[in-house]
């Protein structure tokens, strides 16, 4: 059993070296970035299907981020293609992956705590009545904010008329990840979904990610705690300085493999591996 | 970091901690504590000279106030902001000004006179909000500078003799007509329908959408204490010289620009930069667009309070829009609960601050007592009030960390 060949790069093999990509509800094809001499990115691949959580992990300067920030427009790549629903597009801006439908959870959350959940999740798209002046329709956001909020079956919020400075870690990421819903976006990134987060927060959070995979939305997720990565995701994708290094299938790979992609592993049996997945990957491009 | 058991218990802590002084420690009381200290101002005041609560007195402070409070009404949305504009003052004294010099000395309309001088806040405004706005510079520094310009164009505007009189017109109208029987009940009889009758169709609206409807008693208590506010306070405009034309004008402010802060888009936004502006422009809303609105409309606001005083003192001169003017328009709000630090506050707060600052005023006019002990006392006042402000703060804080 060979754990590097997983689903993702079995079917970008299969379908015409992986540039027609009509399968993907979202793919990008040699991805590179650079910051003067610096390689944050290099030539990389990057798929996600509906329905599928993608985790993204890999050692600080990797390049997680970059890549994040190259999907969601904040700060688009040098060279590069990307396939939304096998349609080609160009993400050059947040506005632009906004109405493509990629929105993002960021680290630091971006919540108004003077605001309560309702006005935070309707924050930038609030729903009004009356056509000259814009009177916000209280009533009809604060319906929608339940019935959202009962879908992600987030009910330790108490009521969404509460403030959100005096919501806990946990309650906060839900949060943000259910104003992430507002725009009804196809895909959604987070970046580090679970980290300064406790036990039970954490699962919940978990739980909150499953959901929208099961809702039939693209997840991808970068993530430091492999534990977190191990309950979620379905295909773990490795970045090591700036490249793909490995793909996982996570049923049928350990942490152990994982963590030997990330750090480079020094046995002979993970260079084996790496040599073999790097040659693929260059194998690809070449085509 | 801590778990949920944790996070539980702090939960349980916050509900025990939920009765009336939990409330006042966590200084979310929504703004009861302003009138708590006005109640005791008045009665002090009473208790020193039995003319402080007469009729006459009464009307003369609401008269006294106005100007104040229709500035501070600006100076809330700033202060909502988390920014500061120390420009009011002298752009309500360059603003009555050219008001004053385009009709008297020029022979202008009155209504055009004020029309222009209201446009020349509006402009100030945008200007003082570009310089912050697209080059960066703290309101601190661009208001500070337009502070002493703005005084500067006063005195060239007067001219010099550096005082104008208003003869009788339009501009004193503004502050010297009352309004007799009719207009007063009516209005308290409006203004009581018109709180029960828009929280009646409220929780009506949110029981048919399924929503919590909210508590009726505390819809009831509100009728009954606005209602009672209404009523009492006509009462004893009426026994007096009537109700006031700059007291409606101010009222009507006030629930307008209330209405704009609490219920409309703009509003909405207005808190949301003054909470987090990160998140704000991340949600997709252009903070410059509205940071520069807001700017305008203070100064402009600011322009608005001018001509009032313009209008009681009857006249405009070289000292117009200086001395305590600013410090009590930024003071007013802060003391009655709008926070320094963005975000938390509501216009109203810019008539009950003044009442406060008002009533000591007026209340240590009438003990006789100098300059010297009035500024040192408000001065205590203001320092109590945001002393109060940066502990609900921290309180606040100290919850939402976990």
């Amino acid at each position: 059993m060979n754990p590097q060949v997983a689903r993702g790069e079995a079917e970008s093999s299969g379908d015409g070296n992986g540039r027609g990509s009509t399968e993907h509800l979202l793919a990008l094809r040699g991805f590179s970035k650079s910051f003067g001499p610096v390689r944050a990115l290099h030539n990389v691949d990057f798929e996600v299907d509906a329905g599928e959580i993608v985790a993204l992990v890999g050692d600080n300067g990797a390049g997680k981020s970059t890549l994040i920030k190259a999907i969601d427009g904040v700060q688009p790549p040098d060279n590069g293609e990307a396939y939304f629903e096998g349609k080609k597009v160009r993400i050059s801006t947040p506005q632009a992956a906004e109405n493509l439908g990629i929105a993002t959870v960021f680290q630091d959350l971006a919540l108004c705590d003077n605001l309560d959940v309702v006005a935070n999740l309707f924050l930038g798209k609030e729903m009004v009545d009356g056509v000259p002046v814009h009177v916000l329709d209280e009533v009809d956001m604060e319906q929608r904010s339940n019935q959202l909020l009962k879908d992600l079956s987030v009910t330790t919020l108490g009521s969404v008329r509460t403030e959100v400075g005096s919501l806990s870690g946990g309650q906060r990421q839900s949060v943000a990840i259910a104003r992430t819903l507002i725009g009804q976006p196809k895909v959604v990134l987070f970046d580090e979904p679970t980290a300064a987060l406790g036990v039970s927060q954490t699962a919940q959070v978990l739980g909150l990610v499953k959901r929208l995979a099961e809702e039939g939305l693209g997840v991808v997720m970068i993530s430091h705690n492999l534990e977190d990565v191990f309950q979620v995701a379905n295909r773990i994708i490795v970045l090591r300085l700036g490249e793909r290094v490995a793909t996982f299938d996570r049923e049928k790979t350990t942490p152990e493999q994982v963590v030997g992609s990330i750090t480079g592993a020094d046995t002979a049996e993970m260079r084996r591996i790496e040599d073999e997945t790097q040659q693929k990957l260059r194998g690809e491009r070449d085509e | 970091m801590e778990g949920g058991v944790a996070g539980q218990l702090r939960t349980l802590g916050k509900e025990a901690r939920g009765g009336l002084l939990g409330r006042i420690l966590h200084g979310d009381l929504g703004g009861l504590q302003v009138f708590i200290a006005l109640a005791l101002i008045w009665v002090i005041f009473q208790l020193a000279n039995d003319r402080f609560l007469s009729a006459v007195n009464l009307t003369n402070l609401m008269l006294q106030v106005t100007a104040i409070a229709i500035i501070s009404i600006g100076v809330v949305f700033v202060l909502l902001l988390g920014e500061i504009d120390l420009s009011v003052g002298s752009v309500s004294g360059l603003c009555a000004s050219i008001m004053a010099v385009l009709s008297v000395q020029h022979g202008w309309s009155p209504v055009l006179a004020i029309l222009i001088g209201l446009l020349a806040g509006t402009s100030i405004g945008l200007f003082q909000g570009f310089f912050n706005t697209a080059l960066g510079i703290p309101t601190f520094v661009v208001t500070l500078a337009g502070l002493i310009a703005w005084q500067g164009a006063q005195l060239q505007v007067l001219g010099d003799t550096g005082t104008v009189n208003l003869p009788p017109s339009t501009i004193t109208d503004l502050t010297s007509t009352f309004y007799g029987a009719g207009v007063g009940w009516t209005l308290a009889v409006l203004v009581t329908g018109a709180v029960l009758a828009t929280g009646l169709l409220e929780r009506r609206r949110r029981q048919k959408a399924g929503l919590e409807p909210g508590p009726l008693p505390g819809l009831v208590i509100r009728t009954v204490l606005i209602g009672a506010v209404m009523f009492i306070g006509v009462a004893i405009l009426l026994s007096d010289r009537g109700v006031p034309l700059a007291v409606l004008i101010l009222l009507a402010l006030l629930a307008i620009f209330a209405f704009i802060a609490k219920r409309t888009t703009f509003g909405r936004h207005v808190y949301a930069v003054g909470g987090n502006a990160e998140a704000a422009r991340r949600a997709g809303i252009r903070i410059n667009r509205v940071r520069l609105t807001v700017y305008a409309l203070a100064s402009t606001l600011a322009a608005a309070g001018g001509i009032m005083a313009a209008s009681r003192l009857i006249a405009v001169n070289q000292s117009s829009g200086s001395g305590d003017v600013l410090i009590n328009a930024i003071a007013g709000p802060v003391i009655a609960g709008t926070s320094l630090f963005g975000g938390r506050g509501s216009v109203w707060t810019a008539l009950t601050g003044a009442l406060v600052i008002g009533s000591i005023s007026n209340g240590m006019d009438l003990l006789g007592l100098q300059s010297s002990v009035k500024f040192m006392i408000t001065g205590g006042v203001l320092l109590a009030a945001v002393t109060f402000d940066a502990i609900a703060r921290r309180q606040r804080s100290q919850v939402s960390v976990t």
